[in-house]
């Protein structure tokens, strides 16, 4: 069913001190298409992702056991370098954290901390990527303002466009529009929508309607497992698992 | 029944305030009502001259001089000293919750340590490395005393940073040390109120100088020579049975309020500029 997985998660398990948060996951995440990961609160879902860039390092008294293999590279890997694998990726968290700068440095920080310097170049990949993000008409003229007077979904575009100014291959939504007005989460959506040629995205969301407009595949989280994982239209429309048959109930009224 | 009480309340809260606010202006009032005629241009433009503390003529730009080479000093030596303590207890050894705790514990207790205490280890390490009384001396003490308050002020700010702001630069591929440079500026106004903090501590403490940095009519052209502090002087001066030996005390009580409160102006303004870009 899926030719190119560019994300493959392998008998993954995952424990924070004592509890097992994810049990014996595997899940191929199909390349250039968009993934949504559904489930209820607390079921796992954003430590899923989170282990897909290894921020999930970052807490305490976590033990990973298993493989995720990006690009056929086991980032879990001792070895594999955690700064050039995050650089293949990039993040939008459930609420925009701009960095404490101005909106043309928050675009170049990306790039500056990998090296690049070029004022040539960044000026060009910063109006690339606020142009790709649709927000250079609105931000032109104030390039050098800080980038927290922006509207809050005016700071989600502004941090897609950060991510994607370090020429990732995927991006993770980490429920990017939950903090969202409806214009805003409509932005963010159609531009879901028009990196999917180019980019591998996963997004965690509480929206099954969402996942149903911008989404090819779905997959059912539930208490920590992957009940179901398929073509969107199947999961929402004709889910095998009783759970994931409960769980959309409340979307098939 | 309600609505009494919350009046009461209401009048108790308003008393306190008057009566903290008209202290300050008291004290203010006392040391300007003293000192302002003593305040003349030679209190701040020359050292003391022979017979100064009996009354004769003379400044003590040596005080003031003294103040501020110690009290700068040591401010920036001790930053240099706690703001990688705050780093790596925040940023490096996060998941060493332990370290972390037991860091935070010895900077509270470090934080309520009298400062006569500092001077008094100073005055033990200044004899150990044979050192005399000197400006270095001073510093040394002084930064001992106010790294404490820089630890744990400046941590209260960098804790409060959100995680997720340190996760985007992790997810950007960023180093600790580069998500360290962004939480730090996300910090600054927290960092300015906290050299502010030291300062203040640093510049009114006598304590701590009196045995280390000593006391000296001239103003120290080296690290080794002695140093003369603004407390210092006002003590010495104070100390005179001569009324306007101790009115010259009070006007060096007024130099030294002014000189902090030019430091609380201009840190302030700074502070705004390089904040400007903060969540």
């Amino acid at each position: 069913m899926i030719i190119q997985p560019h994300i493959s998660i392998q008998d993954l398990n995952v424990h924070i001190g004592e509890n097992h948060i994810l049990k014996n996951i595997n899940l191929d995440i199909p390349d250039k298409k968009v993934t949504s990961l559904i489930g209820p609160s607390g079921c796992g879902k954003t430590t899923l992702l989170k282990t897909m860039n290894r921020l999930l390092d970052r807490q305490n008294d976590v033990r990973v056991d298993g493989k995720v293999l990006v690009d056929g590279e086991n980032i879990y890997d001792p070895k594999a370098e955690v700064t050039h694998i995050r650089k293949k990726m990039g993040l939008l968290s459930q609420r925009p954290f701009p960095l404490p700068m101005n909106i043309y440095d928050n675009i170049a920080y990306g790039q500056r901390i990998h090296g690049n310097h070029n004022k040539k170049e960044l000026d060009e990949i910063v109006e690339k990527y606020l142009r790709g993000v649709n927000l250079w008409d609105e931000v032109k003229d104030r390039l050098k303002s800080p980038a927290t007077r922006l509207s809050i979904g005016q700071q989600q575009r502004l941090c897609l466009a950060r991510g994607l100014a370090i020429e990732p291959e995927i991006i993770l939504g980490d429920e990017p529009t939950s903090a969202l007005d409806p214009i805003s989460t409509q932005a963010i959506e159609e531009l879901f929508m028009q990196l999917k040629d180019k980019y591998t995205i996963v997004l965690v969301t509480h929206i099954l309607r969402q996942a149903r407009r911008v989404s090819d595949y779905i997959g059912f989280v539930y208490m920590g497992e992957i009940i179901e994982f398929g073509p969107t239209e199947e999961v929402l429309l004709n889910p095998k698992e009783k759970l994931t048959k409960d769980y959309v109930k409340g979307f098939l009224v | 029944m309600r609505k009494i009480e919350e009046n009461i309340f209401k009048v108790l809260m308003i008393l306190s305030t008057i009566i903290i606010s008209s202290t300050l202006f008291m004290i203010v009032y006392t040391l300007f009502a003293r000192g302002i005629g003593s305040l003349t241009w030679d209190m701040v433009s020359k050292i003391p001259e022979g017979g100064f503390y009996i009354g004769k003529g003379g400044g003590i730009l040596n005080a003031i001089v003294g103040s501020i080479y110690i009290t700068i000093g040591s401010t920036l030596l001790g930053l240099l000293i706690s703001l990688p303590i705050v780093i790596y207890i925040n940023v490096y050894a996060k998941r060493n919750a332990t370290l972390a705790s037991i860091t935070r514990l010895s900077y509270d207790i470090l934080f309520g340590i009298p400062s006569i205490v500092y001077g008094a280890f100073g005055f033990a390490i200044m004899v150990y490395m044979g050192l005399k009384t000197s400006l270095l001396a001073g510093i040394i003490t002084v930064t001992l005393m106010i790294i404490p308050i820089l630890v744990r002020a400046i941590d209260e700010v960098v804790r409060v940073v959100p995680e997720d702001m340190s996760n985007a630069v992790f997810s950007l591929g960023g180093t600790r040390y580069e998500s360290a440079k962004i939480i730090l500026r996300q910090s600054i106004p927290g960092i300015v109120t906290a050299i502010l903090l030291s300062f203040g501590r640093a510049i009114g403490d006598a304590a701590c100088v009196l045995f280390t940095a000593g006391f000296t009519d001239s103003i120290p052209t080296s690290l080794d020579q002695p140093a003369a502090t603004l407390p210092l002087s006002i003590f010495f001066q104070l100390s005179s049975p001569i009324q306007e030996v101790q009115n010259r005390a009070y006007a060096a009580a007024v130099i030294l309020t002014i000189i902090v409160l030019i430091i609380n102006i201009v840190a302030k303004i700074a502070s705004k500029n390089l904040s400007k870009n903060k969540i």
